[in-house]
C-alpha cells in the first residue's frame, strides 16, 4: 500500500481524504427501488403473460391503458434508477484508475438516463395515442 | 483495476522437501508458503513431513516443531498459543484462522497448506504487513469518548447495556476476517474492512460513549463503510465465532435511523 520510500505516516494514509459523509442516501434509494421492483416485476410478468397470443393492436391498447401506462413508467424508472445505483457500485468496486472510474460513472449515468427517457417516452406516446 | 492474477515476482515456485525421520509412525505433510525478501527469489512452497506422534495437536505446534527441529529459517508470528493474542493468524487449509486453535486433525486430508493472510504485503514467510490495518484501527479512535465531566469513580453501565457488547468485545484484531473479504482485497486502502467496522460498532454500541454521532459521521462514506456487500466471508472465517457482518449491518441501520 505504501511505497517503501513514502514518508507519510500510516495513519495519514488510512484517514485519506476523510469521510465523504454520504452513502446512506444511495443505500436507502437502492433498497426502496428494490422493494418497488419486487412488486412491479410481478406486475410486469402478469401483464406479459396476459398478452400471450394478443396481436399488435391488442398489445398496444393494453400498454395504452392508463393503469398499465402508469405502472409501466413506474417500472422503467425504478429499474433504470436501481440499475444505475448497482452499476455505480460495480465501478467503485473494480475500477480504480482515477480518470477511468469517473468516465465509467458518467457513461453509466448517461446511458441509464437516456434509456429511461427513451423507454418512458415510448410508453407515453402509446398512452397518449400518438 | 482489481488484481486477478499475481504479478510475475509473486508466482509460487515448487520448494524444498523435508522428509520425516526414518521410523516415524504417523506422518502428515505440511505445505508452507516461503518467501524471503533478501534472496530475490520468487515465493515457494516447502513441504515438511511431520511425525504427529511427537507433535502437539494444533497447527501451531507443527509450525513450532518445524522451526525448532527441522528448519529454523521458517518465520511466523505467535505468542499466547491460546487464541487470545491474534498473532498466529494465517491461511490454513484454505481458511483464515489462528494456528494455535486449529487442530491438525480438523484439516482436510492430505498435506496441510499454510499461507500468510491473503492479499496483504508479505514481510517474510507467514508474516503479513498489518501496518495499514492497524492504522485503520487507530483512525476510528477506539477508546471511550465523552462530553460529560468524568465521574468521581467509574462510568456505570447497566447489565443490559453491558450485554450489548457481547459478540463485539471478544474481537482480538487478528485480521482473519478483513483479509478474507473480497471488498477489502479490492479496496482495502479506503474500505475499513470487517474487523475495524466491528470495532467501530463496539464503541457505537457502548452506552458510556457519548460520541456516537461523530463516529457515524466518520463512517458514512461509500468506501469506508458501504463497500460491505454482505459477502459474509468474515463471519465464516472468524476464529472467535463472531459476526462482523452483523455489526456492519447494525451500523447501516443506525445510518438510516438517524435520517428517518
Amino acid at each position: 500500500m505504501n511505497s517503501p520510500d513514502s514518508l507519510r505516516s500510516p495513519v495519514k494514509n488510512a484517514r485519506g481524504l476523510g469521510s465523504a459523509r454520504s452513502g446512506v442516501h444511495h443505500f436507502i434509494v437502492q433498497r426502496a427501488t428494490a422493494v418497488a421492483l419486487l412488486f412491479l416485476t410481478v406486475y410486469l410478468v402478469v401483464l406479459l403473460v396476459s398478452l400471450i397470443g394478443a396481436d399488435y393492436s391488442q398489445a398496444r391498447a393494453a400498454v395504452g391503458h392508463p393503469c398499465n401506462a402508469v405502472l409501466l413508467v413506474a417500472f422503467l424508472l425504478a429499474m433504470f434508477w436501481h440499475g444505475k445505483l448497482g452499476l455505480q457500485v460495480v465501478i467503485e468496486d473494480y475500477v480504480h484508475t482515477p480518470g477511468r472510474a469517473l468516465a465509467c460513472q458518467l457513461v453509466v449515468v448517461f446511458a441509464c438516463a437516456l434509456a429511461a427517457l427513451a423507454s418512458v417516452l415510448a410508453v407515453i406516446r402509446i398512452a397518449l395515442g400518438a | 483495476m482489481a488484481e486477478f492474477a499475481l504479478p510475475k515476482n509473486s508466482r509460487i515456485q515448487p520448494g524444498k522437501r523435508f522428509p520425516a525421520k526414518p521410523g516415524a509412525q504417523k506422518v502428515r505433510e505440511f505445505r508452507v508458503y516461503r518467501w524471503n525478501p533478501d534472496d530475490g527469489a520468487n515465493p515457494r512452497i516447502d513441504t515438511y513431513e511431520i511425525d504427529l506422534g511427537s507433535c502437539g495437536p494444533m497447527v501451531l505446534d507443527a509450525l513450532i516443531k518445524i522451526k525448532n527441529e527441522i528448519d529454523p529459517t521458517l518465520t511466523f508470528r505467535r505468542s499466547c498459543r491460546e487464541g487470545i493474542c491474534g498473532s498466529c493468524a494465517m491461511n490454513i487449509d484454505g481458511t483464515n484462522t489462528l494456528a494455535c486453535t486449529k487442530a491438525i486433525d480438523d484439516c482436510s486430508g492430505g498435506g496441510v497448506p499454510i499461507y500468510p493472510l491473503p492479499h496483504m504485503a508479505v514481510v517474510k514467510d507467514l508474516v503479513p504487513d498489518l501496518t495499514h490495518f492497524y492504522a485503520q484501527y487507530a483512525s476510528i479512535k477506539p477508546w471511550l469518548r465523552t462530553q460529560s465531566a468524568p465521574p468521581a469513580k467509574e462510568r456505570l453501565q447497566s447489565k443490559q447495556d453491558r450485554a450489548r457488547l457481547d459478540g463485539l468485545y471478544e474481537c482480538i484484531l487478528c485480521a482473519c476476517c478483513s483479509t478474507s473479504c473480497p471488498s477489502y482485497w479490492w479496496n482495502g486502502d479506503r474500505y475499513l474492512g470487517p474487523a475495524i467496522l466491528l470495532q467501530a460498532y463496539r464503541w457505537i454500541a457502548d452506552s458510556r460513549d457519548e460520541d456516537t454521532g461523530d463516529r457515524l459521521d466518520q463512517l458514512e462514506d461509500p468506501f469506508r463503510l458501504y463497500r460491505c456487500h454482505t459477502i459474509m466471508n468474515c463471519a465464516r472465517t472468524c476464529p472467535k465465532g463472531l459476526n462482523p457482518a452483523k455489526a456492519i449491518a447494525e451500523i447501516k441501520k443506525l445510518m438510516v435511523e438517524r435520517r428517518t
